[in-house]
């Protein structure tokens, strides 16, 4: 498999660490639903296609990346910086100047 | 169907091996059984025989979508062993191991069972101490272990890197003495046809589209591609495809599909004659009957569905194998072949009733499967026949996860690809 990486172009997957499935949300920290919190940390889509996961380039740019990829043919389809396409539910407003 | 013995063999061999029955039939589905397994590897096979054997239901059928023992059955490094640690792996393994003991004569088929040892290597006084933590929590519960140190292993394992130059110098190994090998393949078709002389149908080339339900939402039948069939309770043991079978029936299940490769070499001469895992790594190395060197390793580390791995995983475990055994560098690698895992949330698998009524759940093996043939098969039998797990696997259910009873023996965590 080899992935295009947005900073470094395109690498041999062997350079990155791969984490998982990318397309559960996680909750806000505070809420209390157990369910929610179950679903989050336990159960998987599993797809048997097209999967959106986390890689982490480690030994290249070491950014977080998000890879759209088939399970059956390993073909890649995208890959986005993680930065750009995750967004947490309690994470702080963005400043004025971070925003920037 | 015949019975096999010496006096069988032997005669068929003087009239030219001629005259030999089909080792079990080939049926056309009926338009209900009592029992469905879906699934025509070890773990269904093995369950539909213990269904007849030990709880006389023989009106089952096993649906299996290509040939039997096509799968992880056929596709797995054959290692049996049951040196657990965590209450509810331990005795479930164990009696798995048991029934290994006796399974050749039990099938009435040479199933190749050989108690040819484990050696786990270790490499520092403090993963000794891991290793006897659990080989001592192993022998309370009456199954068999030993902790070797570096001149026992040396006497046992010569061949291994004791020079002042090896990369991790052997410190000592924990051994399982009643651990081995079986033939794999020989595993599924003698179960195949213990479980067809008791009148049990074996359904090839049989996908499992869909299930039938009843107002009530509860399964009473599947829908496949060689036509619909009633059954008043469904079982499902389908290796890396759990979580889609799972789905069909609208249950999402804390289970990833990974991809593992496994590996022999060219055959050679008798050298490896135990079963050797790497403590600096995950290597383990075993020699077929044929001569060929059996080993593996880690997964690949990302979800899959394709049966082939990566050329750098291969590359990750040669060094490794050479770093604990150096002979092997002059030997070429044959073949490489690669299974899909059901992996859990926690690397213990999962034999239960499911939330839905008339459907039973046998799968999450990681990849450990291939050893629990017997015990899943025999305690998934158990679950459906009587509507309840047996003792030895009341604690491999679905709900452990949301009770916060997850099974953990590496302590990796919710992440399937680490286990």
């Amino acid at each position: 498999m080899r992935v295009t990486c947005p900073c470094c172009g395109e690498r041999d997957y062997g350079e990155f660490s791969i984490y998982g499935d990318a397309s559960r949300q996680r909750p806000h920290i505070d809420d209390t639903d157990f369910e929610a919190w179950y679903d989050y940390v336990y159960i998987r889509p599993n797809p048997k296609g097209r999967h959106q996961e986390f890689w982490h380039h480690i030994q290249g740019c070491r950014q977080w990346l998000v890879v759209d990829r088939d399970t059956v043919t390993h073909e890649v389809y995208g890959v986005a910086l993680a930065r750009d396409v995750v967004t947490l539910p309690d994470a702080p407003a963005a400043t004025p100047e971070e925003a920037k | 169907m015949t019975h096999y013995s010496w006096f069988s063999v032997f005669a068929k061999a003087l009239g030219g091996n001629k005259g030999w029955d089909r080792a079990w039939r080939d049926p056309e589905p009926k338009a209900a059984y009592d029992v469905i397994i879906v699934g025509g590897g070890g773990h269904g096979l093995a369950t539909a025989y213990y269904l007849a054997k030990e709880h006389g239901i023989t009106n089952v059928a096993v649906l299996e979508k290509g040939w039997l023992g096509g799968g992880n059955t056929g596709r797995n490094t054959t290692i049996i062993r049951s040196n657990y640690m965590i209450d509810g792996n331990t005795h479930f393994y164990e009696k798995s191991l048991k029934l290994w003991e006796g399974l050749s004569k039990d099938l009435n088929y040479n199933a190749m069972v050989s108690h040819r040892k484990i050696y786990n290597l270790f490499h520092s006084p403090s993963q000794m101490e891991g290793f006897a933590k659990r080989y001592n929590i192993m022998r309370s519960c009456g199954i068999d272990g030993e902790i070797l140190n570096r001149e026992e292993v040396m006497k046992v394992l010569p061949y291994l890197d004791y020079s002042p130059n090896a990369r991790f110098p052997v410190y000592g190994a924990a051994s399982q003495p009643r651990a081995g090998t079986a033939r794999h393949d020989a595993v599924a078709w003698g179960y195949a046809r213990g479980a067809d002389m008791r009148g049990v149908d074996l359904i090839q080339n049989c996908e499992v589209t869909g299930y039938q339900r009843d107002a009530s939402g509860a399964v009473v039948g599947v829908q496949t591609t060689r036509g619909d069939i009633k059954a008043k309770k469904v079982g499902i043991a389908v290796a890396g495809h759990t979580s889609q079978l799972a789905e069909m029936a609208g249950l999402n299940l804390p289970i990833e599909s990974h991809l593992l490769q496994a590996f022999v070499s060219e055959p050679y001469k008798p050298l490896i004659d135990t079963v050797i895992t790497f403590g600096a790594g995950h290597f383990y190395i075993s020699q077929s009957d044929k001569g060929g060197l059996v080993f593996g390793g880690d997964l690949d580390g990302y979800n899959s569905f394709a049966q082939r791995g990566n050329f750098h995983l291969i590359d990750h475990l040669l060094p490794e194998g050479k770093a604990m055994v150096p002979c092997l560098s002059r030997l070429r690698f044959q073949r490489t072949w690669g299974g899909i895992m059901d992996m859990t949330m926690d690397g213990s698998p999962i034999i239960c009733k499911s939330p839905v009524d008339g459907l039973y759940i046998n799968g999450g093996w990681c990849y450990g499967g291939f050893k629990a043939t017997p015990g899943s098969g025999w305690c998934f039998a158990h679950t459906i026949a009587n509507d309840r797990p047996h003792e030895f696997n009341s604690k491999l259910t679905l709900d452990r996860f949301r009770r916060g009873y997850a099974l953990d023996e590496k302590g990796a965590g919710p992440m399937p690809g680490w286990h």
